[in-house]
């Protein structure tokens, strides 16, 4: 414990250098205006940022890009509130009854009350991630080739179930992702696959082209299809007090949404947004008057609001400890630090503690950077959102053609962003996830070389992937997780998902 | 959004049989597995105990077929698959082209003047704003952004024949 808390000093003193100070500064706004504005989420916005960080160290593009994901949360939150837009997906359930707020003219007092969960949560999760992820990595360290197979096939099966989405659609989206990781050199003979006669496409699919094109630009092109102008209200500052009822009523639901959202953080798939459908569905099962929701209960935008702050922390937890990436949005993180030679895994906290610590201390300097930001200036913020979206989405799309050429250098990119676009604009079209398809295109090196090496490790036979006690229990659950997916589908009964709320409403 | 809107529960069967979104995409995923196994059977593909590059794009082109049929066989209860529901492809279509003039343009008319025709194109073409916003949007955009990520970020941007 002493430890940590020396090692968090010298993090302290890293965060608290004016520059860095200025990194999570311009993250945290840059990340509130992304959150805000509909067509930009934090993974969009993150894989666009990115080539603005290869100047930096990888501490201040990691703190940088950091601030970017927490501060969209809370931006998020802000149109959700104020005008039922959520501006990224983990605000949907805010929308609900922040937006009722609002019509009653409490949406001072529910953006207030959304700040401060984010804050606490926020803060309450780097606790849990500064404590979790140090014995995390230690165990690691003895993770071979096989445990690192089946935590990555884990990871897909479990981002798979939590979506609460159709399994076998989950899981084509996640064959595909990987066949899309796969596309180039393979990682052991050099033999180039699915290239046609694209020199580009020996090195792969870049993360970003294919973040941006699916997340952003499809977004985008259904946004603009249907664009209309909002009215903004902008609310008065002494609306921003909430009331002493107001605030009882959002310790319990703050409290249980921190720590919810910090452990469905950890576990892989879209945990900003199942997060928070989950904190929604059980403050709605545990209120005595449930009748309210969706009527203005503050409930409603305490708990969901600080879970879904708290799964971005959590998130970051497989990231440092294991070098594994939970989510789409910490797999373009880790590229963000790989491309500065920074080798993620477990021995990244014991190599690097200036950048683990550093960026630890950065989130609490960050949070505090947000909740200053957000309640007083949130009259400056959603003045953004009087610009006509016509206007707004040519400026957005030049701006991914800026970022998405900018990190190769490659007009390959831009037509893979195109092409991704497309894609996306039909998944969404139909039904289907692009979260799946991204973690699987990050993943499939890492799992191609670990599943190669492992049966080189053991001569060939597959037992070693049963034989080694981590690994079998991995691949049990996964099969446990299949498995209760099997019988939900034949029983077509409704099972904890829905009950929860985890179906999707938006 | 990240989040698509689920074809799943909550939506009416519409009774009968007819078309549906997930014969649709399952068959289209499953054929695309097929295609994916078969080109990865040219690749060396190792041998069981020793995998070559062949080997997984090969087994997940099987499952992506066997997914793809999944969905099929599951997809009796997704809502029918109607074209009317693509009505703003073609918007969709023509923001897309923007782009793609973009990718054709960019190294060979240089960064400025490639956004400035891009912007031209979205916000004189497609959305018929006044020309003079549109204008001076061009000018500031593809200027303004050029000195803030080529000077002060220093990303290099590409330059066209003009040699600027």
């Amino acid at each position: 414990m002493l430890e940590t808390l020396g090692s968090l000093a010298t993090g302290f003193e890293i965060a608290l250098q004016p520059q860095f100070l200025a990194y999570a500064f311009a993250g945290c706004v840059i990340g509130t205006l992304v959150g805000m504005l509909p067509g930009l989420g934090p993974l969009a916005g993150i894989s666009l940022l990115l080539p603005g960080t290869f100047g930096l160290s990888p501490t201040a593009a990691l703190i940088m890009l950091a601030g970017v994901y927490y501060g969209a949360m809370y931006g998020g939150s802000t149109t959700s509130i104020l005008m039922r837009i959520p501006g990224e997906a983990a605000s949907v359930m805010t929308c609900i009854d922040g937006y009722a707020m609002t019509q009653k003219g409490r949406g001072g007092a529910a953006l207030a009350v959304a700040a401060i969960g984010s804050f606490v949560a926020g803060t309450l999760s780097v606790v849990g991630l500064m404590l979790l992820a140090p014995p995390l990595a230690e165990f690691a360290i003895r993770f071979g080739p096989a445990e690192y197979t089946s935590l990555l096939v884990v990871g897909l099966i479990v981002l798979a179930y939590m979506s609460g989405s159709s399994m076998p659609k989950m899981l084509a989206m996640a064959a595909l992702g990987l066949l899309c990781g796969m596309i180039g050199m393979d990682v052991m003979t050099g033999y180039a696959r699915f290239t046609g006669d694209v020199i580009a496409l020996r090195d792969g699919l870049g993360i970003v082209p294919v973040a941006v094109g699916l997340f952003g630009i499809s977004e985008i092109i259904l946004s603009a299809a249907k664009a209309r102008e909002v009215s903004v209200r902008q609310p008065k500052l002494r609306e921003l007090v909430p009331t002493g009822a107001e605030l009882k009523a959002s310790v319990g639901p703050i409290a249980r949404g921190s720590v919810l959202g910090f452990l469905i953080g950890i576990i892989p798939g879209s945990a900003h947004i199942i997060s928070s459908f989950v904190s929604y569905g059980i403050e709605r099962r545990l209120s005595k008057t449930p009748e309210r929701f969706g009527k203005g209960a503050v409930e409603g935008v305490a708990g969901p609001e600080s879970a879904n702050n708290a799964a971005a922390s959590g998130a970051f937890v497989p990231m440092l400890a294991l070098g594994v990436p939970s989510g789409p949005i910490p797999a373009v993180m880790l590229a963000a630090i790989m491309i500065h030679g920074v080798i993620p895994g477990p021995l990244l906290i014991a190599e690097r503690p200036e950048i683990f610590w550093g960026f630890i201390a950065s989130m609490y300097v960050g949070n505090v950077v947000l909740l200053l930001l957000n309640l007083p200036l949130v009259g400056i913020f959603i003045q953004v959102l009087r610009i006509p979206y016509r206007y707004l989405y040519p400026l957005i799309l030049t701006l991914c053609v800026i970022g998405v050429y900018a990190v190769g250098q490659s007009v390959v990119d831009i037509w893979i962003m195109i092409a991704m676009g497309f894609l996306g604009y039909g998944m969404r079209k139909l039904g289907y996830e692009p979260a799946p398809l991204v973690l699987g295109m990050v993943i499939a090196p890492q799992l191609e070389l670990s599943f190669r090496q492992a049966l080189a490790l053991s001569g060939g036979s597959y037992s070693i992937f049963v034989a080694r006690p981590v690994s079998a229990a991995l691949l049990a659950l996964a099969l446990v997780l299949l498995a209760l997916s099997v019988r939900t589908a034949l029983t077509r009964r409704a099972d904890w998902r829905q009950r929860l709320g985890l179906e999707e409403r938006a | 959004m990240e989040r698509a809107p689920s074809a799943a529960p909550g939506t009416p069967p519409s009774g009968g049989g007819g078309l549906r979104d997930d014969y649709v995409t399952g068959a289209a995923l499953a054929l695309a597995g097929i295609l994916i196994a078969w080109q990865s059977w040219h690749y060396p593909m190792g041998s069981l105990a020793e995998p070559g590059p062949g080997y997984l794009p090969f087994a997940l082109g099987i499952a992506l077929g066997v997914f793809g049929a999944l969905i099929v066989a599951a997809g009796g209860r997704s809502p029918a698959f109607r074209w009317e529901r693509f009505g703003d492809g073609l918007k969709a279509l023509a923001i897309l082209a923007g782009l793609a003039f973009a990718a054709l343009a960019l190294e060979r008319l240089g960064y400025r003047i490639t956004i400035a025709v891009l912007l031209f194109y979205y916000l004189g073409v497609l959305e018929r704003r006044p020309w003079i916003t549109v204008l001076v949007l061009m000018m500031v955009v593809s200027l303004g952004s050029h000195y803030l990520f080529a000077r002060l970020l220093r990303v290099p941007l590409p330059i066209g024949v003009f040699g600027f």
